[in-house]
């Protein structure tokens, strides 16, 4: 298989990478920018651990070819902080203790933004569908939705 | 496997045309990379059309709109203008898989991918969609309904790709609805679906319908005697019997653990005559 050179950005900057044709952006992003923050944890588009912006769309980076990323502006968990200063999410995450293992954490968290940019002030309905396509095993639901409406609820200046 | 990234249409039906082993096009890629992953399919070739001139814009055409064919169900339903004319068409849309898949999966694709039990179709087949063809002798249009052939199986040929879906233009009092039962309330595939578009007079009587059912036959079925049932009615209880039989007669589904012979078979006409009442209240029906 001929390998690919791919310009893209990541997190703002802009990246360059070379990847097989049949690689998974995950792929790239953990294997070869070290941007191990997204997680596998179906391989398939069903859990959402690997979930990432790709052009200000959110998608599982599993169910992305690396090659697709050409010209793209992808966005990671790992450009959510600025600095030390943890997004909202990250903060309410950890104050609420809406996670156990964490796997899943990284996907949920670039979900809830996504959602919290379309929609900054969902019901509880509204959040649970929007995240419907991010599994967790251990927390319980109930602590994560919690934690996504009490950023919601700062971001707003509530 | 080579990915090459096409330029324009011709450059599309050339690779494809011109490939020996086994192609994909590249749209959304939520069944091709999944298929791809899972060994069950193993290409030589993916050509990505997402970058034609087009393909993923949604042009007003006619009185109806022009759906490219690397428009993700995000984007679709983000347009308030096909909401508003073919809201059954998009709930079917927005029903495939999670708020991730949604920004990657397009309709061509779900059409294309070929499941009996796809959300999209049936609510392209109510409405009389046509999708647009490009292929080594030019471009063709061609009804929905005529697109499955069997589960996994599309009528394209060699060489030809889908680049568009046109939702046709209706009169002022006209709606459509999707329905399906799953198990539970999200991420699931259809254990029975239908899909109603109709049409209505000044004082609600209906003029026009299509009835169309998924996930109970190998492909995705239009029921013109359901569709007779409601025609000249207001969609009264005797009328709603009527097309829920109608329905349930065609039914030749599949006895697996999602769902019984039997359950599929009652349960598509009790949708059909929900989606029917939802379809005839948006048209304005009282």
């Amino acid at each position: 298989m001929k390998n690919i050179h791919v310009s893209t950005t990541v997190n703002g900057d802009p990246t360059e990478f070379i990847c097989a044709p049949d690689e998974s952006l995950l792929d790239v992003l953990r294997d070869r920018l070290r941007l191990t923050g997204s997680k596998e944890g179906c391989g398939s588009g069903d859990c959402g651990a690997c979930s990432v912006m790709v052009d200000g769309r959110l998608v599982c980076s599993c169910l992305v070819l690396g090659a697709e990323a050409e010209g793209a502006k992808i966005e990671t968990i790992e450009g959510m902080a600025k600095g030390d200063d943890l997004h909202p999410l990250q903060q309410h995450f950890i104050d609420g203790a809406a996670l156990q293992c964490g796997i899943c954490t990284p996907g949920i968290l670039v979900a809830a933004k996504a959602l919290l940019e379309k929609n900054p002030n969902p019901t509880d309905t509204e959040v649970r569908y929007w995240l419907a396509g991010n599994l967790c095993r251990c927390t319980g639901y109930d602590k994560i939705i919690k934690a996504v409406q009490a950023a919601a609820a700062e971001m707003r200046g509530a | 496997m080579r990915y090459v990234k096409a330029e324009n249409v011709a450059e599309v039906v050339q690779l494809l045309q011109d490939e020996v082993g086994v192609a994909r096009v590249l749209a959304g890629g939520t069944d091709v990379l999944v298929q791809l992953k899972m060994g069950m399919v193993e290409p030589d070739l993916i050509v990505d059309i997402k970058h034609l001139e087009g393909i993923k814009d949604i042009v007003s055409e006619d009185g109806g709109y022009r759906i490219g064919a690397a428009v993700s169900g995000a984007e679709l339903g983000e347009h308030a203008g096909v909401v508003a004319l073919w809201p059954g068409v998009v709930e079917g849309v927005e029903l495939i898989g999670s708020t991730q898949v949604q920004g990657r999966a397009t309709m061509a694709g779900n059409l294309c991918n070929g499941s009996p039990a796809a959300d999209s179709v049936p609510g392209l087949v109510a409405a009389d969609a046509v999708v647009r063809i490009a292929g080594p002798d030019g471009v063709r249009d061609c009804a929905v309904l005529d697109i499955p052939v069997s589960p996994g199986k599309i009528s394209l040929t060699k060489g030809e790709f889908i680049t568009s879906i046109f939702l046709p233009k209706r009169p002022e009092r006209a709606s459509d609805a999707y329905l399906r039962f799953i198990p539970r309330t999200e991420m699931d595939i259809a254990v029975a679906a239908a899909g109603v578009s109709l049409e209505l007079d000044a004082d609600g009587t209906c003029t026009a319908a299509r009835v169309s059912l998924g996930a109970v036959a190998p492909t995705v079925l239009l029921v013109e005697e359901a569709a007779n049932a409601i025609i000249g009615t207001k969609l009264d209880e005797a009328s709603l019997e009527i097309l829920a039989a109608a329905c349930s007669a065609v039914c030749n589904p599949i006895d697996d653990k999602r769902g019984t012979i039997e359950f599929r078979t009652e349960i598509a006409g009790v949708l059909a005559k929900r989606a029917a009442l939802i379809a005839y209240k948006r048209a304005g029906g009282q």
